[in-house]
């Protein structure tokens, strides 16, 4: 691999860090990311995305960007742009696997390894927002972003989560992280919440209710907002579409807009 | 020699790592040489120790998968819960997510108290034939975060196979954290010198989960691990008020039906959405006892039965079959 250029120098282009964080599995962090990521880009923001989550690399397939050749130039790693206006950059770590349909059966340290490589030589373009996609848990994944980021600046992290207590429960834990890592917490988006049936309109609340706000409260965090289920959110994510193009009319939409926008807030006033 | 010993810098590989004692990190550590001859690299005797103490246990199973959030710990508690409902089975679970452990809420017991006696560590009781151990019962608060890296949490993997008194068993379920990673390298390697009946492998009906599933099939095959069957959680959801279905996690690559077929594996049932079966796990309840008569409860009392099957064709060391 090339020399890079020192990474102060690489993420100076980026105005904005943020983590995107959760104790728990299966709550939506990489489905979040890109909503978020398409809704600040909707807004005109220039955007990133640092996919870092080795076992379970999500984002180039939801940003429908498949199997691209990566690049090193003089600075380092060029991410894939997602559009010829470069408006949405992406970095992910699966695109760095010989094959990335072999699982990555890697102890700790050789993880921790590959990603303070991939984390401090991405050549990053000017940026007004770098959203880091993490796979859960407080191991050394997490240990190894933040070691390698926080020689930059990370704004802070947002926390995902769904209403149940069996998700705040490992919620928690990730913010004692933060704490613990002196990661300033955003706020906590609470995705999953409420279903509403396309045929007759009744809401259920299939992963329980409240929770996202509740552990806002427990925890003096911000509440960011809440995030419906929304089949047509998930099939978007499958299948690579922009879910906030093509669905702007949605109550789904208009919440992740809606989050964003404070995220944004939050970001140019601290 | 301990895989990871207090005296180790912050980044040790562990004392039985390829990387022992010519790392970076490896600089300036007072273990360097002893690492660097090789003799850490010896096979841990644990291995052997465990070998022996879960020799009274007959069937074991893995639950995995390779996505996070497809109800692994859902599953593990309830199939603990259905095999203990007959009550001339002892039923343990030990649960290996040390970042996340969900399983002393799901089965009611968060709060509870290890105790150590002669023989080791005691498990917690949920019922009297169904014990669980989790680091979660290690946590003084639950705010507490485990920030271990892979070397710790092997060593507590380790402790939790070799040092709880598991009694005799019918049966030993291990809940995995998601991916493809210490956790599961270490349950595999510290359960090499006994008898694992396999895994049962969930996931969600969505493309998205099933691109990591398949990886975790690839490392099953890797380690040898046999593949009880695949279980497709959240697999379509039945409005309770007009009836009608929405697969809110929509199979857009086929399923685990598909998926199935292509890897040759059993699917041992698709199990619907249902919200009373969260609420169950938050409230420590078995979803099977609140709510029996729901479709969700039919489909893992049919996967149950399957499993029990598979496990009453492999014969344990004396014979004995369940």
């Amino acid at each position: 691999m090339s020399s890079a250029a020192p990474l102060v120098q690489i993420l100076a282009n980026v105005r904005h860090v943020v983590l995107v964080l959760s104790g728990k599995g299966g709550v939506g962090k990489s489905t979040i990311t890109t909503g978020l990521a398409l809704a600040l880009r909707q807004a005109g923001n220039k955007v990133g995305i640092l996919d870092v989550d080795l076992c379970g690399p999500s984002i180039p397939r939801m940003l429908s960007v498949g199997r691209p050749d990566v690049h090193l130039c003089d600075a380092g790693w060029v991410p894939v742009y997602t559009d010829a206006q470069k408006s949405l950059a992406l970095m992910s770590i699966g695109f760095l696997l010989d094959d990335p349909d072999k699982a990555v059966v890697w102890r700790g340290p050789k993880k921790t390894a590959l990603i303070s490589q991939f984390v401090s030589d991405v050549a990053w373009e000017e940026l007004d927002v770098l959203l880091v996609d993490t796979p859960p848990g407080t191991s050394d994944e997490h240990l190894a972003v933040l070691e390698n980021l926080k020689k930059h600046r990370v704004d802070g992290a947002v926390l995902v989560t769904t209403p149940q207590a069996v998700s705040t429960g490992d919620v928690r834990r990730e913010i004692t992280f933060c704490k613990k890592t002196g990661v300033p917490i955003l706020g906590i988006i609470e995705n999953m919440s409420g279903f509403v049936c396309p045929h007759c309109s009744e809401c259920s609340n299939i992963f329980s209710k409240g929770g996202g706000e509740e552990l806002a409260k427990l925890t003096g965090s911000v509440f960011l907002g809440c995030v419906p289920l929304d089949p047509q959110l998930s099939s978007s994510m499958e299948e690579g579409k922009d879910f906030m193009e093509l669905f702007s009319n949605s109550a789904t939409s208009t919440a992740i807009g809606g989050i964003s926008q404070t995220l944004l807030q939050r970001l140019q006033t601290t | 020699m301990a895989d990871v010993p207090d005296n180790a810098p912050e980044h040790c590989p562990g004392t039985t790592s390829e990387k022992a004692g010519t790392s970076a990190s490896c600089q300036g550590c007072p273990n360097q040489s002893l690492c660097a001859s090789g003799a850490t690299k010896t096979p841990d005797p644990a291995i052997a120790e465990i070998g022996e103490k879960l020799s009274s246990v007959k069937h074991k199973i893995l639950v995995l998968s390779g996505k996070g959030g497809v109800g692994k710990s859902t599953f593990s508690a309830h199939l603990a819960h259905a095999l203990a409902s007959d009550s001339t089975k002892e039923v343990a679970l030990l649960d290996i997510d040390i970042c996340g452990p969900s399983l002393p809420r799901i089965l009611g017991v968060e709060g509870e108290q290890v105790h150590q006696s002669g023989s080791g560590w005691s498990p917690v009781y949920v019922e009297d034939n169904l014990s669980v151990m989790s680091i979660g019962f290690l946590l003084s608060s639950p705010d507490d975060a485990v920030i271990w890296r892979g070397p710790k949490k092997n060593g507590m993997i380790k402790q939790f196979l070799r040092d709880v008194d598991w009694g005799e068993l019918d049966y030993l379920i291990v809940d995995t954290p998601p991916g493809t990673s210490d956790e599961h390298l270490s349950i595999v390697q510290y359960l090499s010198s006994t008898h694992v009946d396999g895994a049962v492998i969930i996931t969600t009906p969505q493309e998205v989960s099933l691109q990591d599933v398949r990886k975790e099939i690839g490392f099953c095959r890797m380690v040898k691990l046999p593949i009880i069957g695949v279980v497709e959680n959240m697999s379509g959801f039945v409005c309770p008020k007009c009836k009608n279905t929405s697969e809110i996690f929509p199979p857009t690559t086929g399923g685990a039906e598909k998926m199935c077929q292509d890897f040759n594996l059993t699917l041992l049932g698709k199990v619907p959405l249902d919200p009373r079966i969260g609420q169950s796990c938050d409230e420590g309840k078995s979803f099977l006892s609140e709510v029996p008569d729901s479709p969700a409860a039919d489909v893992y009392r049919t996967i149950v039965h399957s499993i029990q099957e598979y496990c009453s064709k492999r014969v344990t060391g004396d014979q004995d079959t369940c």
